[in-house]
């Protein structure tokens, strides 16, 4: 019998099965996949629709014009447009951290030790986590992108549907790094409180040193240099060209898949190193 | 057969450079019999079982499963044990089937050849009628019936057993023990198994090895142990005011004889044989014996022997009293 085993083993083997244990967790519980969506939708709700910034500026003054101004410095005419896409690279920021968590979980219920007492690799154990946070925020990032359309998200003039597929490509690999990085941090606890405070240290100055809510040119300098380094500022470029902006720059789209694509590609790398060496203590 | 399945030598975990939770301990498993590690709470234990499973590096020393290197082969390892944790480890949201096609997965067993090892097992354990019901609704003996059916999925050649009736009441955890001898049987297996409870070894295990601060303090059949203490110890009282020590003295078997206001008390070897021989011997010179009583020792009185005190509770870090927590929780079915 063991024989049919070894022979029909792949060294992915485990790979979906545990990919889709993450995934059956939250499609099954619906309750819970709503409450993951209700912050974003918060967000765009208060914060995208409160700052109507294009009503700051005066139309009363001669050779100011308020839709150039705003093209100029959001690359879209209504503010709201320009969050409700930033909302997309928070909710990978969000699903990544709670995979980083459920490896902690995973370890303290004892079913870690269960999957790693099979033959299963232990870099499929921390893929099948990546694989699977990364599914969860592509589906977000839909949803929470047709419902700011319903809210009244601004398509760019040159919009094409294929450019969804872009959206989803780089928000897999931010997802990739990201969640890489959340399960380095949590690998070797075996309590919620460390990688929870670490986590949270990490995430409130990464959505906010980032141009999620605000340009990074009319940020002050050093700032501006925090926030050219933070890959998420290079996915919300990325969706915003994708999806609302008038005139592609390509360069710069380039730049940030690259941008991205490399951290996603170094830091599940550093995870996998990490894995191997820390899964078995 | 007396083919070694398992070997440790000097097998030493130490966590974080000063507790010493598995202290040199030298042991061998046979093929076909129960193994078992005795001791309370914090003894080491689970930690002694992490090392053979491979999840957990030896600080110091060697063991073998099946003739692999835990640390040299251990994927070879992997592959050929199954293992029972402490913890209940199936998926809540998930049914009994789905679990154990999901174990299944993790063995890379094609799915088509696991459905039917899955239906098979859970026929085993008697969950086929709760095969399609959640694990949440399934009481603390079906949980641990279902992890024993996960642990076998792979056809394992070793399982380890780690506390199988932790929390469970008495009479679930005397079910669980047959269901235990049953797949044993069905599969032939050699099994590993720790347990802080003395019954529990008693009861199922071939050989036991009782641990304590990391240190195994002995190792034997449970009768051996109960045995090497001295024998059982036979109460009786006759009618007659007479001194009889000298005449029980000399039947066979008899080690001691003590006379304690009217009755004596006789330490003897095999009780259960040399009670009727005392019986007889003195009904032969017309004495009437009155009273009776015959206590065997239990592994109680073994562990207080060698250890100099009854099972206490070792301190226990916060996370492994957090995990046995649940565990007892979901024993008790909530
Ligand atoms: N991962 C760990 N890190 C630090 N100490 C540990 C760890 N696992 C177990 N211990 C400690 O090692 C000792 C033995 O634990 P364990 O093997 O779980 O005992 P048992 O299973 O016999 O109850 C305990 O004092 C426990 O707190
Ligand atoms: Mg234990």
């Amino acid at each position: 019998m063991n024989e049919i085993n070894h022979n029909s083993k792949s060294k992915l083997h485990g790979m979906w099965a545990l990919t889709n244990r993450e995934l059956k967790k939250w499609y099954k519980e619906p309750i819970l996949f709503l409450l993951t969506l209700i912050q974003p939708i918060i967000w765009m709700g208060l914060l995208g629709k409160s700052m109507n910034i294009s009503a700051l500026i005066p139309t009363n003054i001669p050779g100011l014009d308020p839709t150039t101004i705003m093209e100029q410095t959001f690359g879209t005419r209504d503010y709201f447009s320009f969050m409700a896409v930033g909302m997309v690279g928070m909710t990978a920021l969000f699903t990544t951290m709670f995979s980083g968590m459920s490896v902690v979980w995973d370890r303290r219920l004892g079913f870690l030790n269960k999957v790693l007492s099979t033959p299963v690799s232990r870099a499929v154990i921390i893929f099948s986590k990546v694989l699977s946070a990364a599914l969860r925020s592509m589906f977000q990032t839909s949803i929470i992108l047709i419902i700011a359309v319903v809210f009244g998200l601004q398509l760019g003039a040159n919009f094409n549907p294929l450019n969804i597929l872009g959206v989803f490509a780089i928000i897999f690999c931010l997802c990739v790094g990201l969640s890489s990085l959340f399960i380095a941090l949590t690998i070797r606890s075996t309590r919620m409180e460390t990688p929870m405070a670490v986590m949270n240290l990490i995430n409130l100055p990464m959505m906010f040193a980032s141009n999620a809510f605000y340009p990074a040119k009319l940020m002050p300098d050093w700032l501006q240099n925090i926030v050219n380094v933070n890959p998420l500022s290079y996915t919300n470029d990325a969706v915003r060209q994708l999806l609302i902006v008038n005139t592609i720059d390509y360069a710069k789209l380039a730049l940030d898949f690259a941008y991205v694509g490399i951290f996603a590609l170094i830091v599940a790398s550093v995870g996998i190193v990490l894995s191997w060496r820390y899964l078995r203590k | 057969m007396s083919e070694e399945i398992i070997r440790a030598e000097g097998l030493t975990k130490v966590f974080n450079k000063h507790l010493t939770a598995v202290d040199h301990v030298n042991f061998s498993v046979k093929h076909g019999e129960i193994f078992g590690f005795l001791g309370p709470n914090g003894a080491g234990k689970t930690t002694t079982i992490n090392m053979l499973i491979t999840i957990l590096k030896p600080t110091e020393g060697t063991a073998s499963v099946l003739g692999f290197d835990i640390a040299k082969q251990d994927e070879n390892v992997r592959n050929v044990i199954g293992l029972v944790p402490q913890e209940y480890t199936a998926d809540e949201d998930l049914t009994g089937l789905e679990n154990l096609l999901l174990c299944a997965d993790l063995y890379g067993i094609p799915r088509s050849f696991a459905k039917e090892r899955a239906l098979d097992l859970l026929n085993l354990v008697e969950l086929t009628d709760f095969k399609d019901k959640r694990v949440q609704t399934y009481s603390g003996g079906m949980r641990r019936r279902l992890e024993l059916a996960c642990g076998l999925i792979n056809r394992p050649k070793v399982l380890f057993l780690d506390e199988p009736t932790l929390g469970l009441d008495v009479q679930t955890r005397t079910a669980t023990w047959e269901y235990i001898r049953k797949l044993k049987k069905e599969f032939g297996m050699t099994l590993f198994m720790t347990t802080h409870y003395l019954e529990e070894a008693d009861a199922l295990c071939d050989r036991v090895a009782i641990i304590d601060h990391g240190k195994i303090v002995v190792i034997g059949s449970p009768e051996e142990l109960k045995h090497n203490l001295g024998g059982d110890l036979i109460t009786l009282a006759i009618k007659e005011n007479e001194d009889v020590s000298g005449l029980i003295q000399n039947v066979e078997h008899v080690k001691e004889v003590q006379k304690e206001d009217g009755s004596y008390c006789i330490k003897a070897e095999f009780g259960e044989i040399t009670m009727p021989f005392i019986i007889e011997a003195l009904r032969k010179k017309g004495y009437t014996v009155t009273r009776l009583s015959l206590t065997e020792p239990t592994l109680n009185e073994v562990y207080l022997e060698y250890t100099g005190r009854s099972m206490r509770d070792a301190e226990e870090s916060r996370e492994a009293n957090f995990a046995r927590r649940i565990t007892m929780r979901r024993a008790r079915g909530g």
